[in-house]
């Protein structure tokens, strides 16, 4: 993917609809979501949160029903445009899941496959390093990087999921509930660790908690279904986090941060 | 309020009586079920004893020393030569080729099957591996006799004897193929989705996430295909009986006749066969080994399975 | 910002690294394709030797000349004529043999037409041909038996003929059939799954609606999984060992008066058998039986079922079409074991029709085995027709279990 300039916005939606089958999850998202700043999506369950963050790196490719209409732009190209290449995409926008999924390998091979497939030319040990710090991970796995990953508690193994997406040096990072199976100590490691991460990387995070909402982002995108009865989900509202949180503008926001609904 | 009030006078008329009661009928019929699920472990224990019985008038044979059973290399106890190893060998060479040849081909098409193949080609093209598994072994005897020996002697040329340990091997694999493909492929589906979606979200193809993901979390539901295979291959009788040798032969070299120990038992017992005979004894001895051999096989395989299932559960 | 970033291709380099790996994937694709293939191609050569084998010229000659028996052509002469023949040129010990296995008046004419070919006439087979032969050098094969065998017959046989399915076992391949095979086939299915059927799902409704889950109930599954797994000629030997020789007196018939049976019978046979596929039978029905929903049973037990009413009215009525599946799989699994039948001693050479259970037996593989292994080509041509078949018996009965299969997937 070319580098036009260095354009203000990370990612750029335009009239997006998502589908699976004749179903449209999601219909009709315009949002630009901004560089190296934390945006949150919430919204109650089924508003198609994930399927919105999926579509961001075409991980909705593997549903075989499932297709976009309108744009999702990265630097000026749509990612759903004819010659683009889902891998390249994917390469650019990494992903960490709800659950934490770490590869059945060593904690130093999760790091190093993605970059070996990727073609990295530099020095393994020190990416591994730098990845682990990156996490905040480092410290704790320094002593048994050849052990199995899967001997790692949840918390660890969601930071080693984070570890290794950061080991590729993706533009942007989209967080899927990445926080929703820890427990609260480890999620408060995993959000201290978003605000370290952003420095470097525009991160996009769907989270069911409001106060962690509150607390880790710069923006947020409120979904909700809409209200014609069609199950299909949209952003009702997207502004800076402390607006959405104080003065909302859409009532049915204000109904749902405030916790009297959904 | 009406309601209530009959319900009581019912009660008053019927006093509740909830003990238990005794149901002879389904105290029978329980038994009798019972039994039926016991008799599988009498099945087991049947078949340890009786061979084990008649194995060991074989082994209490004053002419059956340890030194002649593992210490020979020919075997035919009417006349007195108890040296299992050419059996044994045989059995090793015609399951080492068939799981040479079924292992590599059995993983390749669950990869492509589970991996590549859509829905539509898969439905056409798993029955196919499913007929392929549902012909009788007697048949793929034919086959080896008849076409992959003739093969065989075009491609190598005269060193292949009529009966050969590879044609017979060759077939076994081809017969074995289906099970460790159908195994392998619900081992390659069991690994959950979240690991696959791992690698594609770092930017791996697909196919780096089969090979390099999928296939290694999968690889100790193989390996259980794998050892099944093997005992399969091991407790095969009837491609070995037709197209491997009619004869204990001590040798390694695969386009030569030997007999395995199944086609051993199955030549033997087809003739005229005595009780009380050594003969008999004898079939025991190895029909006793091959039980235990298929019944570690087998063992280890479950296993494997069932730890693989706690895993991903 | 990322001190990382320059080690990644990026851009142009990134696309070519790209197509790179896509280049080796698609390489490795189309290697997994041909391992299909190669099982695709298995089975189409097995299927293709086997019809290869059952059909093509064959060269005969006749060992005594028809005119000696008759001034007609063969194939003119009528039921009585041929009596005739074999009344006056039998000797008559075999007139007498023939007459005690099936009365010479009531047999048909096919039958007693083969009786003058292969008593009186009998056919000497000089050699066969495979069907590919025999249609791409038609003429090369008709002047090598032309000037190898000057007086014999050249015909294109189908050895595969529906004579073949009626008639009994014969020594001379060109006579045999596949009748006896195939009755003892049947009879040694029957016995094996009124055997296995009422046991195994007694065992499954046992292990799925009434074990609990402690140590016994443990081992008798595990016992079960691994009974399946055991190879079918140990079974033979449990067979040999049980019904052959310890049980004698009762799988001879000899507790019932049936004098000239040892235990090597259809009894025998069917029993091992059917040890054989009960742990195939439990397994289907115990998959059958989970998939009846629990709901069903909660309401049966609602309405104050005990346990045995809602198997039987409830939970049994609704797996029957699994388990039946389950037992048609069985029983083609059963059809086409030879190892067992070797070891219980299946006889190779009986050309009377089994009777009953204590009858000395062959079964189709049976006939397979024998005819494979012998030396001559005509052989391997009735073993070929014999395999075809076992084959359509077999497709046969996988047919009706997908049929059954497809017919009552239903409901849930
Ligand atoms: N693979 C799929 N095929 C068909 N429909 C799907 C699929 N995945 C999701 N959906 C539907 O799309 C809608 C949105 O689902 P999505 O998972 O995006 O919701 P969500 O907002 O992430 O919910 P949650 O908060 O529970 O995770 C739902 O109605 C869901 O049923
Ligand atoms: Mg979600």
């Amino acid at each position: 993917m070319q580098n036009i300039q260095s354009p203000e916005y990370a990612i750029e939606t335009k009239n997006l609809f998502i589908f699976y089958g004749s179903f449209a999850a999601v219909s009709e998202v315009n949002m630009k979501i901004e560089k190296q700043k934390i945006t949150a999506i919430i919204g109650p369950s089924g508003c198609g949160k994930s399927t919105l963050l999926r579509a961001f790196n075409r991980m909705n490719d593997f549903v075989p029903s499932s297709y976009v209409t309108g744009e999702i732009l990265l630097h000026g190209q749509n990612l759903y445009g004819k010659d683009i290449d889902p891998v390249e995409v994917r390469r650019k926008i990494g992903m960490v899941f709800q659950k934490p999924n770490p590869f059945p390998k060593s904690i130093y091979e999760n790091i190093t496959w993605g970059a070996r497939i990727n073609g990295f030319k530099g020095n393994m040990d020190e990416l591994v390093e730098q990845s682990l710090r990156g996490a905040a991970l480092w410290d704790e796995v320094k002593d048994k990087l050849r052990k199995s990953a899967y001997e790692l508690s949840g918390g660890q193994q969601q930071r080693l999921c984070i570890a290794r997406t950061i080991a590729i040096q993706p533009d942007i990072i989209l967080m899927d509930e990445p926080a929703s199976a820890l427990d609260p100590i480890s999620t408060l490691r995993i959000e201290e660790l978003m605000q370290e991460l952003k420095k470097n990387y525009t991160i996009i995070i769907v989270t069911h908690n409001m106060q962690q909402a509150a607390r880790v982002s710069d923006y947020t995108a409120m979904m909700m279904l809409e209200k014609d009865g069609s199950r299909s989900g949209t952003v009702i509202e997207f502004s800076e986090t402390k607006r959405i949180f104080t003065n909302p503008k859409d009532k049915r926001t204000e109904d749902y941060v405030t916790g009297r609904f959904g | 309020m009406k309601q209530e009030n009959t319900i009581m006078e019912n009660q008053n008329f019927r006093p509740l009586d909830l003990r238990k009661k005794i149901r002879p009928g389904e105290s029978i019929i329980q038994s009798l079920l019972f039994v039926s699920g016991v008799l599988s472990i009498f099945i087991t224990v049947a078949i340890v004893y009786e061979l084990g019985k008649e194995a060991l008038l074989f082994f209490n044979n004053p002419d059956v020393t340890f030194a002649k059973f593992f210490g020979t290399t020919r075997w035919q106890p009417g006349v007195g030569l108890f040296g299992i190893w050419p059996l044994v060998t045989s059995t090793l060479i015609t399951s080492a080729i068939a799981i040479f040849v079924s292992l590599p081909l059995g993983l390749a098409t669950a990869l492509f099957l589970s991996e590549y193949a859509s829905p539509k080609a898969r439905s056409v093209l798993k029955p196919i591996l499913e007929i392929l598994a549902g012909i009788p072994t007697v048949v793929y005897g034919y086959f080896a006799l008849l076409f992959m020996t003739p093969l065989l002697q075009k491609i190598f040329g005269e060193g292949v004897e009529v009966y050969n340990m590879a044609s017979a091997g060759i077939v076994m694999g081809i017969m074995i193929l289906p099970l460790i493909s159908s195994m392998s492929e619900d081992a390659l589906s069991a690994v959950p989705r979240a690991l696959r979606e791992g690698a594609y979200a770092m930017g791996a193809t697909k196919f780096e996430t089969s090979l390099q993901v999928v296939l290694p979390a999968a690889l100790s539901g193989i390996g259980a295909a794998l050892i099944i295979g093997i005992s399969r291959a091991v407790g095969e009788t009837m491609i070995v009986a037709v197209a491997a040798g009619a004869g204990p032969n001590f040798t390694f070299n695969p386009f030569q006749a030997a007999e395995t120990m199944t086609g051993h038992i199955a030549r033997i017992s087809g003739g005229d066969l005595s009780y009380n005979t050594i003969d008999y004894t004898s079939l025991f001895a190895i029909a006793l080994m091959l039980f235990l051999v298929t019944l570690i096989l087998n063992l280890v395989s479950q296993t494997i399975i069932n730890k693989f299932r706690q895993r991903y559960e | 910002m990322n001190p990382n970033r320059g080690h990644y291709p990026e851009g142009e380099a990134l696309h070519r690294s790209l197509n790179g790996r896509y280049r080796s994937a698609s390489i490795w694709q189309a290697l997994f394709f041909s391992a299909l293939v190669v099982a695709i191609l298995s089975l189409a050569a097995l299927l293709y030797n086997v019809m290869d084998g059952a059909f093509g010229y064959v060269a005969f000659e006749y060992k005594n000349d028809p005119s000696e028996f008759t001034a007609k052509p063969l194939d003119d002469l009528n039921k009585q004529e041929l009596l005739d023949i074999l009344t006056a040129n039998l000797s008559s010990g075999a007139f007498k043999k023939l007459e005690n296995d099936k009365a010479m008046e009531k047999r048909s004419r096919p039958d007693l037409y083969t009786l003058v070919l292969e008593r009186l006439i009998q056919i000497d087979t000089k050699q066969t041909w495979s069907m590919t032969d025999s249609i791409l050098h038609s003429k090369d094969i008709k002047a090598e038996a032309a000037a190898k065998y000057p007086k014999a017959k050249l015909e294109f046989r189908s050895w595969l003929t529906p004579v073949f399915l009626t008639t009994p076992m014969s020594s001379k391949a060109e006579f045999a059939g596949v009748r006896t095979a195939i009755l003892g086939s049947l009879w040694m299915v029957g016995i094996a799954i009124l055997f296995a059927l009422p046991i195994g799902t007694g065992a499954a409704v046992y292990l799925q609606e009434y074990a609990n889950k402690n140590f016994i109930n443990r081992v008798i599954q595990t016992n079960i999984n691994n009974l399946a797994g055991v190879p079918s000629i140990v079974y033979g030997m449990l067979g040999l060992a049980i019904f052959v020789r310890a049980l004698e007196p009762l799988t001879s018939g000899s507790l019932f008066g049936v004098t000239d049976a040892n235990g090597r019978t259809i009894l025998s046979a069917g029993l091992t058998m059917g040890t054989l596929v009960l742990p195939l039978i439990i397994i289907n029905a115990q998959e059958a039986i989970k998939a009846v929903p629990d709901s069903l049973r909660q309401a049966a037990f609602g309405v104050g079922a005990t346990r045995w009413q809602t198997v039987w009215h409830h939970v049994l009525p609704n797996a029957l079409p699994g388990i039946l599946t389950g037992s048609i799989l069985a029983v083609s699994r059963a059809i086409g074991e030879t190892a067992p039948l070797i070891v219980v001693g299946a006889s190779t050479f009986i050309s009377i029709d089994p009777d009953g259970p204590f009858s000395k037996f062959t079964a189709l593989p049976i006939q397979i085995y024998q005819w494979t292994t012998r030396a001559q080509s005509e052989f391997h041509a009735i073993a070929a027709g014999a395999i075809i078949v076992l084959l359509v018996l077999l497709l046969t009965l996988n047919a009706t279990a997908i049929l059954l299969r497809n017919r009552f997937q239903k409901k849930y």
